[in-house]
């Protein structure tokens, strides 16, 4: 991408949000479609956040205790490691990164097929704010939702990391708990739920803007598909470390 | 009636359309002819304000639809129907759903009255209790009559058309066609249609304009497209030794 396309794409991308926070025509249709993205991109999206959380929590717990042999260390490192790698990391970032695979391909492909297949030019027609009816809802949705996966996904990871910690004997209970406890900052979890917030605008708008932008045919739907992903991970990773430096430094 | 005032459009160094100036008569149906890539559907999306155009403008029953602004561009597109290529149905609500969807969205209409108007529009497209099924349970006749019933939900003056019977065997085609003349016939609506099936424009076409390379080449009634001595529309209009015949044929009849 040369300078003068990617100026002209933050452009695109500026008026395209212009138009999707413009007011509504009809604030009813719209609720109605937020509560369906809700289910769509989030509660549809359960399952693997589950199933990852509660892996990376059991692995994560693994490797500290694999790699904690001296004497010097206490064992409740464990349980602290895998608190802080889970509210810090990866129930923010990771996730979401996953859930731009997942949402992100989902969101820009159905904006696109809408495209080629002429339905955004229907709404346009009707005198319907296409952007608005198709992107507002997905960008309010994802950020409302979002932060509730990632607070299931602390809990499942952490609680996969003590299962999986006392069950093979790695660690006692009692220890982990002690390491979860340890130095506990609740400012933590609001940090990894103000990135969470970005994270889910990011994906759910950066996503419409490649599928709502979509020339061509199903190919070129596969292109921006494939982009959303793309562009999403990489404004995801720089946006991450911006926040960490302005909230945790 | 819908005046088109010289419309220019280019995509890049390529100049699509070229000063194309007509008036569209209400209560007709105005066809767009012309070969395939010679601009018409850029045309009507200029004429509908899907494309923006370089030069020109369109006049809505003296309405200047081109230098408004948002708010009374709306006001206007609430007035418009458009059935597209494909049909351009919304694929996650059911047949019904998507005659209701301009309804719900601009309609003052309570629920009852909503419902009442969908279904007579599915009625009046032959589509009456078909309101449940998906438009992937359609075949591409009935999708076009779906798209016509949405098109019309909301009463339009202005009715555009973009190639209806593409993918249409000639049965379903003259359905189609009918339909299409019948209610610009009811509601005396304004219908533009963008078509080369000349089938089409014999059957139902009041009006005809000739687009060639981008410029308003000819235009007349059905009669005169038979008659006439220009070139490039007969070129169109009898592309085959075959027509050629027929031609001479429908001349020596006239």
């Amino acid at each position: 991408m040369n300078l003068g396309s990617l100026y002209r794409s933050i452009g695109e991308y500026a008026l395209l949000m212009r138009m999707a926070f413009s007011r509504p025509e009809r604030g009813k249709v719209y609720w109605r479609l937020t509560v369906a993205e809700v289910y769509k991109l989030g509660v549809q999206s359960l399952g693997i956040v589950a199933l990852l959380s509660l892996f990376m929590g059991a692995v994560v717990t693994l490797q500290t205790a694999a790699n904690i042999d001296s004497g010097w260390i206490p064992k409740w490192t464990i349980g602290f490691t895998t608190r802080q790698t889970m509210i810090l990391e990866f129930s923010s970032t990771i996730v979401c990164l996953i859930l731009s695979g997942k949402v992100g391909s989902n969101v820009a492909s159905e904006i696109g097929t809408m495209r080629i297949t002429e339905q955004i030019d229907a709404l346009d027609i009707m005198g319907v704010n296409s952007a608005g009816y198709l992107i507002l809802p997905k960008i309010i949705a994802a950020v409302f939702i979002f932060p509730f996966l990632v607070m299931i996904s602390m809990s499942l990871g952490i609680t996969a990391g003590a299962a999986v910690g006392t069950s093979t004997g790695a660690i006692s209970l009692t220890d982990f708990e002690i390491g979860l406890q340890y130095y506990f900052d609740t400012f933590d979890v609001t940090y990894t739920l103000i990135k969470t917030l970005f994270f889910a605008f990011i994906i759910t708008s950066v996503s419409s803007y490649h599928g709502y932008y979509t020339r061509g045919g199903a190919l070129e739907v596969g292109q921006s598909s494939t982009r959303a992903v793309v562009y999403s991970i990489i404004l995801i990773m720089i946006c991450n470390y911006m926040l960490t430096q302005i909230m945790l430094l | 009636m819908i005046e088109v005032r010289s419309i220019s459009k280019s995509f890049g160094s390529n100049s699509v359309l070229r000063e194309v100036s007509t008036v569209f008569e209400a209560g007709e149906v105005n066809f767009i002819i012309g070969r395939s890539g010679s601009g018409k559907s850029v045309l009507i999306k200029c004429i509908v304000g899907l494309i923006g155009v370089d030069q020109g403008e369109a006049f809505f029953d003296g309405r200047n639809f081109t230098s408004m602004d948002r708010a009374d561009r709306k006001a206007i597109l609430q007035e418009m129907g458009m059935l597209f290529q494909g049909a351009a149905l919304f694929d996650s609500l059911t047949v019904k759903e998507n005659v209701l969807f301009p309804l719900k969205m601009f309609g003052t209409m309570t629920k009852g009255e909503m419902t009442k108007r969908a279904e007579f529009c599915l009625d009046r497209v032959n589509l009456a209790g078909k309101g449940g099924l998906y438009p992937s349970e359609l075949s591409g006749g009935m999708k076009k009559r779906t798209g016509i019933a949405r098109a019309i939900a909301m009463n339009p003056r202005y009715l555009f058309v973009d190639e209806p019977n593409s993918g249409l065997d000639p049965e379903t085609s003259i359905v189609i066609d009918n339909l299409i003349r019948e209610i610009t016939l009811e509601n005396k609506m304004t219908t533009v249609v963008v078509s080369h099936d000349m089938n089409s424009v014999i059957e139902i076409g009041d009006r005809i304009n000739f687009i060639h390379n981008g410029q308003l080449w000819w235009k007349g009634d059905k009669k005169q497209v038979l008659a006439t001595d220009n070139r490039e529309l007969n070129d169109f209009v009898f592309p085959s030794e075959f027509m050629k015949e027929i031609r001479e044929n429908l001349r020596r009849a006239l």
